[in-house]
């Protein structure tokens, strides 16, 4: 009850000393908005940037790995790597007759070029090599018609499945399914239309693609294809022994002698999703470095008002102990201000933020989310109640006698 | 409290210098409310030790109006700071209602203070920003009465000194003597042990000075125990025991005759 009383009274004190003192209170309080508009923000940035990455990563698979010559994160310097043999289709048919642990392996090639459909033209699209079971590896949703067959593969028949976007443009109006369209001035059937995947951290557009046999690609695109492998892992459980027998078999391929270093990658999705944590990690690390020192300087602003308040009150703290004010009261009471102070702040901060997110929504698919609220006014709090225990706990140590005769 | 208790109701003697270590005289049937013995107060200031009190012994019984005199650097006010509980004693004995709250710590003291006794102040000492009524709930926030109850008390305490009317008024929108009526009305409210008055009236005119001086006689009357601090001659007369300090010792300790407030 009397603990009830003193908070109520706290508050009503602090409350009455912030109204009458308002500017004070409102440039003290600019330190603590700045801080918390700043951790909110970071917050809701890294948040995006988790997000955009997840849905990004997603496209790649948990239980692929790619059998490619580079790494895709290597410390290895590049005139070390730059020679290595380049992986055919063969090894792919090689590594499919091999492999126990994968449940289907594929190989693919792509390389940008242009396709065309009567007066329609667009350049820059990644024509890939696949294969019947790159369906399966690659977890792509055909949305209309059918994929590549294996006969087709195998016969080389001139047959094409169409990315999303790369449709859209052609066929805004029809179906695309039995038309004939050039790529790279040879024409091809649409056969298939692949579904809506994104892009790839917005750097690559997987809808901007056409797909046609492996076997059509050696001949039409290229002759010496960057080939990579991909392999679906059967148990996801067994990734590790998959990527030693994967290893094994290539080594043996590619007849390389015990002692030899691999001349190949294994990728997956797991190397991605490390390093970019990694630099989630500095990300988050800087930022916190930069919204940790804007709200020190906050919390010693308030520190400092708070002995103002403290100096400038001192005789009424001592007209409050005399009446029967115990340490704690007094203490309380100025603990009390700083943090209605600082909680202000905080909400004054997520009132800045709240617009402010919607313009990191445009680079990074985001929202401020209710635990970054609550952490922003938590922080608040905990900056009030930490800057102003010093002053509050002064307070509550001066002498009643000391404190009356003060003026 | 009854008039037979009440040491001034007995047969007045002539005043006079009285032995200091005892109270008046014939108050023996009385309560005692403050028993001092040899309290002694010393302060450090730079290298110098200054002996505020030298051992001071005194009685004062429930229902007595005493006024304490002392020039200044007397000692006068490390002993109302100290009859106060604002302060500890360095050494000596100090019961307040038969408790010894010589030793007692910072919170205990806060306790006491706002149990037993009732603050007068020379400036008021009122919360500027609240309103009366609030400025006298305050003893009974930090003894933790709930608000109903406090509210109810306060407003019987603003009846008793004659403020009913004021009660929502802040200290600013009063006169002097309103304010310190409000501050009497604060000092009540608790039904402490003693109230203390440190200069009451002396940042008020004669004539107010006089209306509060006629609000303690009506308190005094309704047997409450009131201890006034102060150099006013005038102020003290009002009291029915009469104590000078010098030199950190009670110089006189008397009692004061009146014939027209006893009759009254």
């Amino acid at each position: 009850m009397r603990f009830s009383s003193e908070i109520k009274e706290g508050i009503s004190i602090s409350w009455m000393t912030i109204r009458s003192n308002k500017m004070r209170t409102a440039l003290t309080t600019l330190g603590i908005v700045i801080g918390i508009v700043t951790v909110t923000l970071m917050q809701t940035a890294i948040e995006g940037l988790n997000k955009a990455f997840l849905k990004s990563i997603s496209a790649i698979g948990t239980d692929v790995l790619y059998v490619q010559r580079h790494s895709w994160f290597s410390d290895e310097p590049w005139w070390k790597v730059r020679n290595r043999r380049i992986i055919t289709p063969e090894h792919a048919r090689l590594v499919a007759q091999q492999a126990t642990l994968a449940s289907a392996v594929a190989p693919d090639a792509g390389d940008f070029g242009t396709v065309k459909y009567n007066n329609r033209s667009a350049s820059s699209v990644m024509i890939l090599g696949c294969v019947a079971d790159t369906v399966t590896v690659a977890n792509l949703n055909v949305i209309e018609g059918r994929f590549l067959s294996s006969s087709e593969v195998d016969g080389a028949r001139p047959v094409c499945v169409l990315g999303s976007e790369l449709a859209a443009n052609f066929f805004p109006h029809e179906s695309p399914i039995g038309k004939k369209i050039r790529i790279e001035g040879i024409p091809y059937e649409v056969v298939g239309v692949i579904g809506k995947i994104g892009s790839f951290l917005g750097l690559f557009n997987f809808d901007n693609r056409v797909m046609i046999p492996m076997t059509r690609f050696l001949g039409d695109i290229t002759h010496w294809p960057n080939v990579t492998i991909t392999v679906k892992v059967r148990d996801i459980r067994q990734m590790n022994d998959a990527i030693d027998e994967l290893r094994g078999i290539m080594r043996k391929i590619r007849r390389l002698e015990p002692g030899m270093p691999d001349d190949f990658a294994i990728n997956q999705q797991d190397a991605f999703i490390k390093t970019f944590n990694k630099l989630g990690t500095s990300i988050a690390a800087a930022g916190l470095i930069v919204a940790g020192l804007s709200l020190f300087v906050g919390g010693i602003g308030i520190m400092n008002i708070m002995f103002v308040s403290v100096a400038e009150r001192t005789k009424e703290i001592g007209l409050r102990k005399a009446l029967g004010a115990r340490r704690r009261t007094i203490l309380l009471q100025f603990l009390l201000e700083a943090a209605i102070i600082c909680l202000g702040g905080g909400l004054l901060a997520l009132g800045i933020a709240y617009p402010l997110s919607w313009v990191v929504d445009r680079f990074l698919p985001t929202s401020m989310s209710f635990g970054i609220v609550c952490v922003a006014l938590a922080v608040s709090l905990a900056t009030g109640v930490i800057s102003g225990f010093l002053p509050a706990w002064r307070a509550s140590r001066l002498s009643p006698v000391e404190a009356l005769r003060n003026e | 409290m009854t008039v037979e208790a009440n040491p001034t109701s007995l047969p007045n003697l002539p005043p006079g210098p009285l032995d200091a270590s005892a109270g008046p005289p014939d108050a023996t049937n009385g309560k005692v409310v403050i028993r001092l013995s040899q309290i002694a107060k010393n302060y450090q200031v730079g290298t110098e030790t200054v002996h505020a009190l030298r051992g001071v012994d005194l009685t004062i019984y429930k229902g007595e109006y005493v006024a304490i005199m002392g020039p200044s650097g007397s000692g006068k006010s490390t002993m109302m700071n100290v009859l106060g509980c604002l302060d500890t004693p360095s050494s000596g004995r100090f019961e307040l209602n038969g408790i010894d709250v010589s030793d007692m710590d910072d919170n205990r003291l806060a306790d006491i203070r706002n149990q037993e006794i009732g603050f007068v102040f020379q400036t008021f000492n009122l919360l500027a920003r609240s309103t009366a009524l609030h400025n006298v709930e305050l003893p009974l926030i930090y003894a933790g009465v709930n608000a109903e109850r406090r509210r109810e008390v306060a407003i019987e305490a603003m009846g008793q000194v004659g403020l009913a009317d004021r009660m929502l008024h802040k200290p600013n929108e009063m006169s002097g003597g309103q304010r310190q009526r409000v501050a009497v009305a604060r000092a009540l409210v608790n039904h402490p042990s003693i109230i203390l008055a440190d200069e009451p009236t002396g940042n008020l005119d004669s004539k107010t000075g006089e209306e509060i001086m006629g609000l303690f006689e009506v308190l005094y009357k309704k047997g409450n125990t009131l201890i006034v601090v102060t150099h006013e001659e005038d102020v003290a007369r009002h009291a029915r025991r009469l104590i000078r300090i010098r030199d950190g010792l009670i110089a006189s300790d008397e009692i004061i005759t009146h014939k027209t407030a006893v009759s009254a």
